[in-house]
């Protein structure tokens, strides 16, 4: 199985630093812990019991951005709390990604009016949209794997 | 190479700027010494994994001690009561699922009841019953994220695992009945979107048979802990002159005591016809609060139970069968003219209510849900507003906080329960 399978009795095993740097950092991407409305219930069922987040290696939900790989935006944005999201995203280290979590963060969902930022891409870049109001647990995780699958395919070139 | 953190633009640091607020805006607001340096102020969210949501309180303190708390309000301001001006009345009604998001059944209750008041129109009684079984739900499985989450403000971290994994089985009877874990809008003016499937009385028996059992496991692990105890005994304390003065409601006010609970005071969906007890506190502290809550388990679990028994016994319609404000079943539409008329003019049109205002309460999880409904004689409100326990229950912070530490601010927040998509809406 894995790893102890392909190594026959050599001790050594063959890689790129690409595939081994990308394999760490899908192993243990930490969100930051930041919740804006409905869907971050959604978010703490899937850190809970049920869905067990921790399977991906997430389990560890970091306070504060400077210790945070992922920002899930779980909820609708207002326009009073646009500056702060885009203050914690520029606070978070690189490598950093962001997935926008259902409806109101993605495009506004059913509020379409003054006080809604119609989706949090107009503030910050996202790598991956869900939809769903809120998504389901299944459908949050679908989207984390997804993310995975994007980072699994970065480049030298692009780490910068 | 390193690439250079992304500029902020100009008005986003303007933005900042007018929302960390001068000292001199301050003045009045906050004690002289703060203006002289001698006291601290500090700014706790509004990212803040302890303020359950994007709430942002600015604190005076001395030392640890806090002198005086303002909170601040708006992060999660939806437009709400806006948007459903411009809806009918029918079609506003998902939007009020998505203020109190933990409790949604309760916010169509309180909607759907306001309306009714407004049109005089008859909920029929099983109506009424699958009503009282989804509120006693919600009500769990509101109080089941309140416990999760204060157990983990206060250090308990395994209490969150427990509480989610009988909460799961809350949402899964709600997708039962709408097809939605949390946002269902199964409360509908009238009644309720459509009968209780088949399977769905052996899965609520079921619950109710383990959930008794959980509750004891909750207790088990907090009722009797000594750190537990040390961090919620004599925190917080809420005179009960000080709960009423500011119009606290639900367990924040029965925990000082107070006996005011609207499904005894003001019924509503049938509740007098069912026997249950309105638990009270002494001291009005966080750990009253706490076993409050935990007793109101108990007490929703002797209404469920109640309930569940009358709904194999009570037949007949479950939504009210006047057809100009609730939609005709499915199976008579390819049958009766009349019902297609219906139908097509409650989900183009919606229906007239009258010029006239109209206010309603219900007892939702965190407390008096209150829906005001000004009609303009047409398919659309003038006004709606909803009077929420959260903005109450945040107004009052800065009363309740003084004097305590500031590591038991995040005790008392999570005491009196607030979702801040119910206050700002």
């Amino acid at each position: 199985m894995g790893v102890s399978s392909k190594l026959g009795n050599l001790g050594i095993v063959t890689t790129t630093v690409e595939q081994a740097v990308n394999h760490a950092r899908t192993g243990a991407m930490w969100p930051l812990l930041f919740g804006l409305a409905c869907c971050a219930i959604e978010y703490m069922s899937s850190q809970a019991s049920s869905y067990d987040l921790s399977r991906f290696g997430m389990e560890l939900n970091r306070a504060t951005p400077r210790q945070a790989d992922l920002l899930i935006v779980s909820g609708r944005l207002t326009r009073k709390m646009a500056p702060v999201v885009r203050q914690l995203y520029d606070q978070m280290a690189e490598p950093k990604w962001v997935i926008s979590m259902g409806d109101c963060a993605s495009c506004g969902g059913v509020y379409n009016n003054y006080a809604i930022v119609q989706g949090v891409d107009e503030i910050i870049p996202v790598d991956v949209y869900i939809a769903g109001c809120p998504p389901r647990p299944e459908q949050l995780l679908h989207g984390i794997l997804t993310l995975h699958e994007k980072v699994k395919g970065e480049r030298i070139a692009d780490w910068a | 190479m390193a690439v250079a953190a992304p500029p902020q633009s100009p008005e986003s640091i303007e933005e900042q700027r007018r929302w960390e607020g001068s000292l001199d805006q301050l003045r009045g607001l906050v004690s002289e010494r703060a203006m002289t340096g001698e006291t601290m102020l500090l700014n706790m969210g509004p990212h803040h994994p302890s303020t359950h949501g994007v709430l942002r309180l600015l604190l005076e303190l001395d030392g640890e001690q806090i002198v005086s708390c303002l909170p601040d309000i708006g992060f999660l301001h939806t437009g709400i009561e806006k948007s459903i001006e411009d809806k009918s009345y029918e079609k506003a009604l998902p939007l009020t699922d998505r203020m109190d998001y933990l409790s949604p059944m309760s916010n169509n209750m309180a909607y759907a009841a306001a309306v009714e008041k407004l049109l005089d129109l008859d909920v029929p009684e099983r109506g009424q019953i699958i009503r009282v079984v989804c509120l006693e739900l919600a009500r769990c499985a509101s109080h089941l994220v309140w416990l999760g989450t204060h157990a983990i403000d206060m250090g308990a971290m395994s209490v969150l695992l427990y509480a989610f994994r009988e909460r799961e089985r809350i949402l899964g009877m709600f997708e039962m009945l709408s097809g939605q874990r949390m946002m269902s809008s199964y409360i509908r003016p009238g009644g309720v979107w459509r009968d209780v499937p088949a399977d769905f009385l052996p899965t609520i028996k079921q619950f109710l048979n383990d959930f008794p059992y959980k509750v004891d496991d909750y207790e088990a692990l907090l009722t009797k802990n000594p750190i537990w105890k040390d961090r919620a005994q004599g925190v917080g304390v809420i005179e009960p002159d000080v709960a009423l003065a500011y119009g606290m409601t639900g367990p924040a006010l029965r925990g000082s005591g107070v006996n005011w609970d609207l499904r005894k005071a003001q019924p509503y969906s049938g509740y007098e016809t069912y026997d249950f007890n309105v638990p009270l506190g002494e001291h009005g502290d966080v750990y009253d609060r706490y076993l409050i809550r935990i007793h109101e388990f108990r007490e929703s679990m002797k209404i469920l139970n109640q309930a569940v028994s009358r709904l194999e016994t009570v037949k007949g319609p479950f939504r009210s069968e006047n057809g100009k404000y609730c939609p005709p079943p499915r199976s008579e539409l390819g049958q009766s003219m009349e019902a297609v008329i219906h139908h097509f003019k409650l989900w183009t049109y919606g229906y007239d209510a009258p010029d006239d205002e109209i206010y309603s309460a219900i007892e939702s999880p965190r407390g008096e849900i209150g829906c005001y409904i000004h009609g303009t004689g047409a398919n659309k409100p003038r006004r709606v507003h909803f009077k929420t326990p959260s903005f109450i229950h945040i107004s009052a912070l800065p009363v309740v906080a003084k004097g305590y530490l500031l590591a038991d601010m995040v005790a008392i927040i999570g005491s009196v329960d607030i979702v801040l998509g119910d206050c700002d809406r």
